[in-house]
């Protein structure tokens, strides 16, 4: 991808990044908040996944129901996701049509409506998507292995937020959390695609530049102590397959430590592509687990991801346990796996793959304008831009004394949760 | 409605998509693109499920799956090792009709990318203890599908609408059938139905066209075609004469998925545009078109409601999927049954109309500017014989349909009273009959 983007702050605190791209008449626009589970309290869990989908319900200029007209309309696709640090809506439009998005993005940044009607209507919504969740034993597994993983930090819960929050939540409180958190000292505008930053600056100031804006106090990265002990939980559900999920704590993404960790990743379970949208993946059949595990047949199937936030978060693999075996035998092996990195150095062959890999990732990433603007926005929301365009080289700077270090202080039994689905053979 | 961006010339067309049938038959299609320093290929191999044998069905999605377990000059992990450390990768997966295949690449590595292609398809060798471990991942994955409340409705769905036909069974077979499977019968499979003839492949991207010519031919071009058995005539499939409502019960499920619908139009078919932009209408304009309205926004059953258009070579249907609450299930049934009765007895407005054409010609640069998106659309101009200038005319297509052709598509396959209905999860209905 190409290094020139423009960036600047308007008097209001909004942050804006701009790329020209000309290779298609496409613009991306993209708005972030650094509001998501992270920003919740206690009882009020998942309110900033609901707010997301408040704010398509209509404010008095863009009622309900016409903001998906036309954006649909003009051919464009639009969506908004919620995540542990953030919550971003985007809409990527045939460049002549870029100033409806522009338009109502800062129209619902502070009218949006929150009829109570709809707020109930749309409380069914959200507990449906959980539901549907709940279907699937890896999303019980997890929710059951990060409650573990923190004591005090709200990185502990989903970020669909728990059954009971979301029926006492009621309308004030997601009006109120609107109100805080979404405003343009708050917000990332990251816009990609084919347009000429100059008018494109007037456009976003001529929509952004009089909301006004509010900074925002910035939260303590220090309210979850290191963790001391293995902890274990345990899930039972339907079905016949045995899941196990392993749980370290990881670096945050601005810890230069990320990098290796970053390595170490690709070669413990294959490369977590990072891209939100396009691209795909790398399998991960020559990864360290994967030919333990699964060419073994301790495992049917391995995986394993890595997150990009402000906060220490976690490394999890994921493990379909083979029926032949339990995951206590197949957990043996992973720690014999982990150990033989405390013991031997990594290769330079080894960390020059892995380098490789992230660089045909981010060239896979970058076919598409969509996903080239949502790392303008990304990359923001846990440190800056620099560090996406820094990525590959810092990977590749990266040493076998490094990789030890890193494997040594993360990878730690005390380090870690260990979750295990026990499936009750298909009854319940 | 005018789109000032989409001049004809600007979409893939006869002047840049680049053809050219090799002499033992495999068609070869290119077009490059130079934005980003990437590849993907895509195309496929005519040996679909539709051969498998009926106690071993799941044969070719196996024989698929076992294709890069190691060949003759390659075993699994050099196999894997070469792609992964650059990068790249290629899978496979088999259809009704066909073998299927998937790979990128960044440019500089589409060579391994073909020389990799070609062992697979041509020189498996099926090591008889990695096929073994495949099964037990293939009898693993039918045990997740069996919980699986979305899988398990459609599954239901397709077998009800297509009885006796291949589009009614399942790609990756049954645990019985996958079972009884061993490796001879993969090899037999394999030496009877992979041939070059009738084999089609895309390349997109970063590379010229007389360069994947070139690639192609030297890995494939020595592909000797055999003959192969005629594949069985398929049965004509009728429309339900009666709607037909199904519970599979799976215990323990917060949610159920439901699945109802009928056939809909072959790919082929002269209604399938006017039946494609009516089905926009009626579940995917928007948050999900009109039924989206009804079932998520109006009545908040469900996350997602929504309908798809699958049209196939001999036939397709048309469905309406959504996720519920086990105690709305009927509710949600009913709200979908009032707008199939709306949507086959009067014409859908000219707002609509114009709202959805607009969309559908607005958002093709969008759907065409990675090099997957490319790959695909391509690939289906071949498969289903469209003309290498079907995107370009495309436009003037959609603009073309009026709200009666929409009707007469909707009147032609949809009866609401005869349905297929299915939905999968707990069992909290009151109205069960099976």
């Amino acid at each position: 991808m190409s290094d020139q983007i423009f960036q600047t702050r308007l008097e209001n605190g909004l942050q804006v990044l701009l790329k020209e791209i000309h290779t298609a008449p496409i613009i991306s626009h993209w708005v972030w908040y650094r509001v998501g589970s992270r920003y919740e309290i206690p009882g009020k869990t998942g309110i900033s996944h609901w707010v997301e989908h408040m704010q398509f319900k209509g404010t008095p200029k863009f009622p309900a129901g016409i903001l998906d007209r036309a954006i649909s309309r003009d051919g464009g696709m639009w969506n908004a996701f919620t995540h542990l640090d953030w919550t971003t809506f985007f809409e990527t439009m045939p460049a002549d049509k870029i100033d409806l998005a522009l338009d109502l993005e800062a129209d619902r940044m502070i009218n949006s409506v929150y009829d109570a009607e709809e707020v109930n209507s749309e409380r069914t919504v959200v507990i449906s998507e959980r539901e549907g969740s709940e279907n699937d034993p890896l999303f019980r597994l997890d929710e059951a292995v990060q409650s573990t993983a923190f004591t005090n930090h709200p990185y502990r819960n989903e970020v669909i937020g728990s059954i009971s929050d979301l029926h006492s939540i009621q309308r004030n409180d997601l009006y109120q959390h609107y109100q805080r958190y979404y405003n343009p000292a708050n917000a990332v505008i990251a816009v990609a695609g084919d347009f000429d930053t100059g008018g494109m600056l007037k456009k976003i100031e001529r929509s952004y530049g009089c909301i006004h804006g509010q900074a925002l106090p910035g939260l303590s990265n220090e309210r979850e102590p290191s963790p001391e002990n293995e902890r274990r939980v345990n899930v039972t559900g339907p079905g016949e397959t045995t899941y196990l999920q392993i749980a370290y704590r990881a670096p945050a993404a601005a810890n230069h430590d990320f990098f290796p960790f970053s390595i170490l990743d690709s070669l413990i379970t294959g490369p977590t592509s990072l891209n939100m949208f396009g691209g795909g993946g790398i399998s991960n059949k020559t990864s360290r687990l994967y030919r333990r595990l699964v060419e073994k047949e301790f495992a049917i199937n391995i995986n394993g991801s890595l997150q990009a936030t402000c906060d220490p978060f976690l490394y999890n693999i994921v493990i379909t346990v083979h029926p032949k075996h339990n995951a206590e035998e197949v957990l043996q092996q992973v720690d014999e796996e982990i150990d033989n990195l405390f013991q031997s150095p990594v290769t330079q062959a080894e960390i020059d793959r892995a380098a490789k890999q992230a660089r045909a990732l981010f060239a896979y990433g970058s076919e598409n304008i969509t996903n080239q603007a949502f790392w303008l926005g990304y990359s923001e929301m846990f440190d800056q831009y620099s560090w996406f365009l820094n990525y590959v080289k810092e990977l590749e700077r990266v040493t076998a004394s490094d990789l030890l270090r890193i494997a040594r202080e993360y990878l730690q039994p005390g380090y870690r949760v260990v979750g295990i689905y026990h499936p009750d053979g298909g009854m319940q | 409605m005018k789109n000032t961006l989409l001049s004809p010339h600007s979409l893939p067309g006869p002047e840049d998509i680049h053809r050219k049938v090799l002499q033992n038959g495999i068609t070869v299609l290119t077009r490059s693109n130079y934005s980003s320093a990437s590849v993907v290929i895509s195309g496929y191999v005519a040996a679909g499920s539709q051969l498998d044998p009926l106690d071993k069905l799941g044969l070719a999605f196996y024989t698929a799956l076992g294709l890069m377990r190691g060949t003759k000059r390659a075993d699994f992990q050099t196999i894997y090792d070469r792609l992964e450390s650059a990068g790249a990768s290629l899978g496979f997966g088999a259809s009704v009709h066909n073998t299927s295949f998937g790979g990128r690449a960044l440019a500089e590595d589409l060579p391994l990318l073909l020389s990799t292609l070609s062992d697979s398809l041509r020189y498996p060798t099926f090591p008889k203890p990695h096929m073994e471990r495949l099964k037990a991942q293939l009898l693993t994955g039918l045990a997740i599908r069996a919980q699986d409340t979305g899988d398990m409705a459609a599954l239901e769905f397709d077998r009800l609408l297509f009885p006796g036909h291949p589009y009614g069974r399942p790609e990756d077979g049954y645990v019985e059938t996958i079972s009884v499977i061993d490796r001879n019968d993969i090899v037999k499979f394999h030496d009877t139905y992979y041939s070059p003839t009738n084999m089609v492949i895309v390349v997109v991207g970063a590379v010229e066209a007389q360069q994947v010519f070139d690639l192609v031919e030297s890995n494939l071009g020595d592909w000797q075609p055999h003959s192969t058995p005629p594949i069985t005539e398929l049965t004509v499939v009728q429309p339900p004469v009666e709607t037909i409502r199904r519970e599979v019960i799976i215990p323990g499920k917060s949610q159920s998925d439901i699945v109802l619908g009928t056939l809909g139009p072959k790919r082929g078919a002269p209604e399938y545009l006017a039946a494609s932009l009516g089905n926009s209408i009626l579940g995917q304009f928007g948050m999900m078109g009109r039924i989206g309205d009804s079932v998520r926004e109006k009545a908040g059953l469900a996350y997602y409601a929504s309908t798809s258009l699958n049209a196939w070579i001999e036939n397709g249907s048309w469905e309406v999927s959504a996720g519920v609450n086990p105690e709305n299930v009927e509710k949600a049934i009913n709200l979908i049954k009032n707008e199939l009765r709306r949507f086959t007895s009067e014409p859908v407005t000219m707002e609509e109309l114009e709202d959805n054409q607009s969309n559908y010609i607005g958002r093709m640069p969008l759907s065409l500017e990675s090099n997957n998106g490319v790959a695909n659309s391509i690939l289906n101009l071949e498969r289903f014989s469209l003309g290498l200038d079907y995107l370009q005319r495309y436009p003037d297509m959609i603009r073309n349909i009026t709200p009666q052709d929409i009707l007469q598509a909707a009147q032609k396959y949809i009866d609401p009273d005869r349905l297929i209905i299915v939905s999968a999860g707990s069992n909290h209905s009151s109205t069960s009959s099976t």
